[in-house]
């Protein structure tokens, strides 16, 4: 008998092949050190003539560019090396100034034929090229909290509206509403009142010698939904805080319920990042209060920049940072910091409309920040985390109204330009929804990153050349058809892992390195089949064609439960795990492919087409 | 058929591999009883900064340093190299906190101090990938068992994993009783090794399904004694291939994944010997026989049909 494989399967494989060559061939192009320019406003767009600009900079400067491309959005301009990079960037920096974001990125030299049919490098992980990850937690209580401060005051109005009187309505600590009335017909109608205006809420009633309640909840359908506004909320203004920083390709992901990865690849100052990212600044502007208003309509808060001073305040807010629309630092007369803001339609009408009765009395703006302190306590022999979040809020100006404010303005008062900077950035990223917590932080210097490549593909080099020699010694003409198999998987898993733009991180080398040693056992098994077939006095063909399919179920169900090990290691793990296991399942995939059908068509092409009198296995 | 091949007396020695067997996990579960796992940051949560120095550094000097700055119970440990060290620091939070380290450490050296990795884990997070870490290793083991009480027999089943669970309990054990660090990416080595052990196991068993359904005369022992001697040299080969791996990621990979190559290495070893010993003296317990095979699925049949 003669081994041969059917044409279609032999053209099945060169296609596999060949698709797998295409789409791993983008990683053998190395990346351009790069920067990275776009607008942070529609307006300041990056076109031509400024592209212009910052070339002559650069050249005015004597910074040699590779090459400057224009997209719709945003310009990139390539550096030979890192260090006229670095140089690059601070130049154009302070020529473009503050409209503009300038990121440092590493930019693929995929041509352009290859870009066209969905062909990239794969992503490097943060432990690989530098960076920072940052895992942040949502305050869910606070952003429930927030919510039923407005269903308080919109419960009252209604009661008043419909003349029903009520006594107080309280927060209980269990995160419910506490109205209290003086008897119970007058709750009941409320009840039935509340209860056809809010399906939001779930209402009980409670009658005791203090008073007669009645105590609103919230679904549970409702709370998720609140969270769930929260997050997507803090998501957008997370991602808008991130492009203002100026780093390429970020990632601002939700991970479970309340829980959202940052990660900026290629930052290293990690403190800076942090007060941007976690800041729920926010302001609010608020007329100071008349000399004679009465306590219960006033607040008192001390300045910001003179510890003791106070002013007393209006509880009324005419608008916070939710009504701007844009933000500028720029430098006033004298030369001191002070932030443009530009408010929208509304905030412009409210604005407007407040300091038009109020011209000569004094307008204050409040700084809002939320915090919290992290208290370490020993609750049974454990160590516990407990934060006790706390608001704080500081006038930062209070200034008199010289005439009726539109919807542009200016805030002066600030200490020095980095301030202003700031405030000007969070202002027009949006407050966060509720506030977050930094729960994981881990920052990979650029040099460890590098290092880390470098051992990583010297022990894929050294382990690969190892097993190849291996097989070899053992097998002979069988052992180079399986290292020419194991070439192919090692080309496939590459392909795969760049179609799929999976991120390469270290433990993925490693699970690299695994899956080169593992891919073998398939070969392995196969020949030890083969050989056991010639003890067993089979002729060489039939031993070769028995070999393969004796083996197959064994491989399989091998392969396959390695498979379910490798899925659960992936869905459950996070970061790294994920990575290692990523490599480890595409691995297994690929092996099997090459080990079976490829090696199999190689051994035809090698022993199928003539009659053997022995085999040298 | 068994003529052709040299067969070796493997379950002679079982009575002698069952007790080596208890005696390792003995040993195991005493230090993970006694002594614990050395669990690293992913799971304790707190602090690290990792520096890189010029020159070799002198730990006692920088643990006194740190100590004068106000880092109490500060660990500080050499990270691959004399020049890279690694400091550990509790679990309280502060974004500036590898600065402040290396501006504390600055001040008394002469030398460039590169500070290479900043990290912080929150004592929540590392809680919830302990409890996530166990409940995945416990759900692979048990959907494994279900795939392969599906595809084998449940005796098959029982058999792989009591051997996966042996190779896990001394991997953790060799770590315990070390104290190597214990972190994320041991955690995925020792959930490879449940695959690599698993597959070891699965050729066994394969083979050993295979006889018993072709040799009639002969009894359950001397099946395994075949079974295991027919595999034996794939057996050898594979695992040599991977040990070779990873020896090579152990001494090239780097600092990082040191503890991973450890696992492995340990694993692949471990799991060699178990899917020779371990699961198949578990069957002989079970008083595996022909009869737990009968009537044969219509498996050789099946396998040429799925043949690409």
């Amino acid at each position: 008998m003669l081994n041969r494989y059917p044409l279609w399967k032999n053209l099945l494989i060169i296609f596999v092949l060949l698709i797998g060559a295409l789409y791993a061939s983008p990683n053998l192009y190395p990346e351009d050190y790069a920067v990275q320019l776009s607008g942070n406003r529609d307006i300041h767009q990056v076109d031509q003539p400024l592209m212009d600009t910052v070339t002559s900079a650069l050249k005015r400067e004597g910074l040699i560019y590779k090459e400057v491309e224009l997209t719709s959005k945003s310009g990139l301009i390539r550096f030979a090396d890192g260090e006229t990079q670095l140089k690059a960037k601070q130049v154009i920096s302070t020529v473009l100034g503050d409209n503009y974001v300038v990121a440092l990125n590493l930019a693929p030299t995929t041509p352009e034929w290859l870009e066209n049919i969905g062909a990239g490098p794969m992503k490097l992980g943060l432990d690989l090229r530098g960076g920072v990850h940052f895992l942040l937690e949502v305050d869910m209580a606070t952003a429930v909290a927030q919510r039923l401060d407005v269903y308080v005051s919109e419960i009252k109005v209604k009661l008043r509206e419909d003349k029903l009187r009520y006594r107080s309505v309280t927060h209980r600590e269990d995160g419910s509403l506490e109205v209290k009335f003086a008897d119970a017909a007058v709750r009941d109608k409320a009840q039935s009142l509340v209860r056809k205006d809010y399906t939001e809420f779930l209402l009980q009633t409670e009658d005791t010698d203090k008073g007669n309640f009645l105590i609103v909840t919230l679904t549970e359908q409702t709370t998720r939904a609140i969270e769930d506004y929260a997050i997507k909320q803090n998501l957008t203004t997370l991602r808008n805080r991130v492009n203002e920083l100026g780093v390429a390709e970020p990632l601002v992901q939700r991970q479970g319920r309340n829980r959202i990865v940052v990660q900026l690849p290629g930052v290293q100052d990690a403190a800076a990042a942090k007060r941007i990212i976690g800041k729920t600044a926010n302001l609010e502007f608020r007329l100071e209060a008349k000399p004679d208003a009465s306590r219960g309509l006033t607040d008192t808060y001390e300045f910001r920049n003179e510890p003791g001073r106070r002013g007393v305040l209006e509880k009324d807010i005419i608008i916070t940072g939710s009504s701007v629309s844009n933000a500028q630092s720029t430098f006033d007369e004298n030369g001191q910091p002070q932030v443009s803001i530009t408010l929208d339609s509304k905030g412009g009408q409210l604005m407007g409309r407040t300091t038009r009765n109020a011209i000569k009395r004094r307008m204050a703006v409040l700084f809002v920040e939320h915090k919290a302190r992290t208290l370490i306590e020993t609750v049974d022999g454990e160590q516990v985390e407990r934060r006790i979040p706390y608001v704080e809020k500081k006038i930062i100006s209070l200034a008199t109204i010289q005439s009726v404010l539109g919807s542009s303005f200016r805030i002066t008062g600030l200490d020095g330009g980095g301030e202003s900077s700031e405030l000007a950035l969070l202002l027009r990223a949006g407050a966060l929804a509720a506030p977050v917590y930094f729960v994981e932080e881990r920052t990979v210097g650029p040099s460890l990153g590098a290092e880390n490549i470098a051992q990583g593909v010297t022990s894929v080099q050294i382990g690969f050349a190892l097993v190849l020699i291996f097989m070899l010694a053992i097998y002979r003409v069988f052992g180079l058809l399986a290292n020419i198999a194991l070439c192919i998987n090692l080309m496939l898993l590459v392909a795969v892992m760049s179609l799929l733009s999976a991120t390469l991180t270290l433990p993925g080398i490693a699970g690299i390195v695994l899956t080169v040693g593992m891919a073998v056992d398939a070969n392995v098994l196969i020949f030890a089949r083969i050989k056991e077939e010639l003890k067993n006095g089979l002729p060489p063909q039939s031993a070769i064609s028995a070999g393969f399919d004796r083996a197959f179920t064994t491989i399989f169900d091998a392969n396959i439960t390695t498979l379910i090990a490798a899925v659960i290691l992936f869905s459950m793990g996070t970061g790294p795990v994920k990575g290692f296991a990523i490599t480890l399942s595409v691995g297994i995939v690929t092996s099997m492919f090459t080990a079976i059908l490829v090696t199999r068509a190689l051994v035809n092409l090698t022993y199928g087409n003539r009659q053997l009198k022995s085999l040298s296995i | 058929m068994s003529g052709h091949i040299k067969v070796y007396n493997f379950m002679g020695l079982r009575k002698l591999a069952t007790i080596f067997s208890l005696l390792l996990l003995l040993v195991s579960i005493g230090s993970l009883a006694t002594r614990g796992l050395n669990l690293g940051l992913d799971f304790t949560g707190g602090s690290l900064v990792e520096l890189g120095y010029e020159k070799e550094a002198n730990l006692n000097d920088i643990r006194s340093q740190l100590e004068g700055a106000g880092f109490d119970g500060a660990v500080v440990q050499t990270f691959g190299a004399p020049t890279d060290i690694l400091i550990r620091l509790g679990s309280d939070h502060d974004p500036k906190l590898g600065d402040k380290v290396l501006a504390a450490l600055q001040q008394g050296d002469d030398q460039n101090i590169e500070l290479r990795r900043n990290e912080f884990v929150g004592a929540q997070v590392g809680e919830e990938l302990r409890e996530q870490g166990g409940l995945g290793m416990l759900l692979a083991l048990f959907m494994i068992m279900l795939y392969v009480a599906f595809r084998f027999q449940f005796k098959f089943s029982v058999g792989a994993v009591v051997a996966l669970g042996h190779d896990v309990l001394i991997v953790v054990g060799f770590f315990s009783l070390f104290q190597i660090e214990f972190d994320l990416t041991v955690l995925a080595a020792v959930l490879a090794v449940i695959g690599y052990s698993l597959n070891d196991t699965i050729v066994v068993a394969d083979r050993i399904r295979e006889n018993f359904r072709k040799l009639r005369k002969e009894s359950s022992m001397e099946i395994m004694n075949i079974s295991l001697s027919q595999t034996l040299s794939r057996t050898l080969i594979t695992s040599v291939t991977t040990l070779l791996v990873l020896v090579a990621l152990a001494v090239f990979g780097g600092e990082m994944i040191h503890g991973f190559a450890i696992a492995l290495l340990v694993g692949v070893t471990v799991g060699t010997y178990s899917s020779i010993y371990v699961a198949a003296n578990a069957l002989i317990m079970m008083g595996i026989c022909k009869e737990d095979l009968i009537p044969p699925p219509k498996d050789d049949q099946e396998a040429v049909d799925e043949l690409p």
